[in-house]
């Protein structure tokens, strides 16, 4: 049989044992939770591979499965690694500190070739003040640094709240409100970085942290964050990728 | 009425196994996974591929295979007189059986089990072979969508009136109510996947359109196959290889 594939520009995302990936939550079902990871079937969360809010290692009781919505809900953006294929599909876990519910940032979509898998995904942009996850399924997470939660701070939050679930945004006080503003040069930069993804994915060029963050810098020039979307900027990023691969050439 | 000139000629000034004009391009439909638009002289099709993603209904996956899915409709400016609802009816549910169970047979669904792949076709513009374009634009669609396939499937059709066999019939020779023979193959695998006819035919008359219809399906084969390699070279240079 001649078979007719075209491997390299598949849009779906190919998963491998360990990757890091970045996925919306679709439905909390009983003890897990579906997640879309732009691959062929839904990728699966276990309870049991998240860990409590409390931070204590247990079994999962019937109480922790009813309050599974306090940890994630429908359409939260979420962290992960791939565990493995089962018998019902995709499974993921996510039992780091750095990995989990995803806040105060953007969602990107892009082609998953676009994306090599390299050492690391996670980067912090401490210039900027922003954190920027590359899921290796193409869905890439531009936002507010967050820090890793600590196991102790957990315990203490968890003992003043008590019977409180996470505070919702409906429900913070002015204080909370405060705390959780985000200065708008942060959010500023979020734009930038963002923007210069959406570009480079356009025009179909790899996505990593070196050829990112040039972008952004290149964009310092432009007057609006949006004028990134239009086309003189894309000829800018064309004309540097180009200049970068001819150099490749020449030290190669 | 006259089909076929003394001289030879039809009456859009073809010869009788002369194809009309094809046209195709990929990649038209951003938010769909692959789409495609095929042209063949004044029919235009356009198709959408979504897929493979998760089933919506649950009770239909398939543990072992992906789920094909294929909707055909026709968009109301598309036939001369406005259509009231172009898809629902009769002829439309025939249509996306018969292209869902064409492009299932080439389909290697063992690849992406417990998944759905949907195949949305509208006709644009209808000038007789709507049935051979959806399933050539389809074609395009499922490569653009890069779901891997055992061949391409190509489509054409061939009719038989004032006793000339024609290829690529239009609308006009179409309800002339002549014979219209639809016949879908693999080419490189050189099998055949979708045989239809209307009226009647004898036997080595039938031979001989059948034959005509296969040449035609080749002819597109080897236009979609430039079209696609034109596409890739384009992929290409994006990627700098």
């Amino acid at each position: 049989d001649t078979v007719f594939k075209l491997k390299y520009c598949w849009c779906r995302y190919k998963p491998e044992v360990g990757d890091i990936v970045v996925g919306r939550v679709i439905e909390v079902a009983p003890k897990r939770w579906r997640i879309d990871i732009n691959f062929s079937q839904d990728a699966v969360l276990m309870l049991s591979s998240m860990n409590l809010p409390d931070g204590i290692q247990r079994r999962r009781t019937a109480v922790d499965e009813l309050n599974m919505r306090s940890i994630f809900e429908e359409n939260d953006v979420v962290c992960a690694e791939v565990r493995g294929f089962h018998h019902d599909g995709l499974q993921l876990q996510a039992r780091s500190q750095k990995y989990g519910k995803l806040e105060r940032g953007q969602l990107l979509s892009i082609p998953p070739y676009l994306v090599k898998r390299r050492k690391q995904h996670f980067h912090y942009i401490e210039e900027y003040g922003i954190d920027l996850i590359l899921g290796c399924n193409g869905f890439i997470w531009v936002g507010e640094h967050a820090e890793p939660k600590d196991d102790m701070v957990i315990d203490e939050q968890a003992n003043k709240s008590d019977q409180i679930l996470k505070p919702s945004k409906y429900s913070m006080t002015l204080e909370e409100q405060e705390r959780a503003y985000t200065p708008l040069e942060t959010r500023q930069n979020v734009c930038r970085t963002a923007n210069a993804i959406r570009v480079l994915s356009t025009l179909g060029f790899s996505v990593t942290i070196e050829i990112i963050m040039d972008t952004v810098t290149m964009s310092m020039s432009l007057k609006e964050i949006h004028e990134m979307l239009g086309s003189e900027f894309c000829v800018l990023v064309a004309e540097r990728e180009a200049e970068r691969r001819s150099s490749a050439k020449k030290k190669g | 009425m006259e089909y076929v000139s003394p001289e030879g000629l039809r009456i859009d000034g073809r010869r009788p196994m002369e194809m009309r004009k094809l046209h195709a391009e990929m990649g038209v439909v951003a938010k769909a996974d692959g789409s495609a638009v095929f042209v063949m002289g004044n029919t235009k099709v356009i198709a959408a591929v979504y897929g493979p993603r998760e089933v919506q209904n649950r009770s239909q996956q398939m543990s072992d295979q992906a789920l094909v899915r294929c909707e055909y409709s026709m968009a109301n400016f598309s036939t001369g007189d406005r259509m009231r609802k172009g898809k629902g009816d009769r002829r439309s549910t025939e249509i996306s059986l018969v292209v869902r169970q064409t492009m299932e047979a080439c389909i290697l669904t063992h690849l992406m089990p417990r998944s759905q792949i949907d195949i949305y076709v509208q006709v644009l513009q209808a000038d007789g072979g709507t049935r051979c374009a959806c399933i050539n634009a389809a074609t395009l669609a499922l490569a653009d969508a890069a779901i891997p396939m055992r061949d391409l499937v190509t489509s054409c059709s061939a009719g038989y009136l004032n006793s000339t066999p024609l290829l690529d019939l239009n609308y006009v020779e179409d309800s002339a109510g002549g014979p219209d023979v639809t016949v879908g193959i693999l080419p490189k695998m050189d099998k055949v996947t979708l045989l239809q006819m209307d009226s009647k035919l004898p036997i080595d008359t039938f031979d001989n359109v059948m034959q005509l219809a296969i040449e035609g399906c080749k002819a597109v084969a080897t236009y979609i196959r430039e079209v696609l390699l034109e596409n890739t070279k384009q992929l290409e240079y994006h990627r700098g290889v």
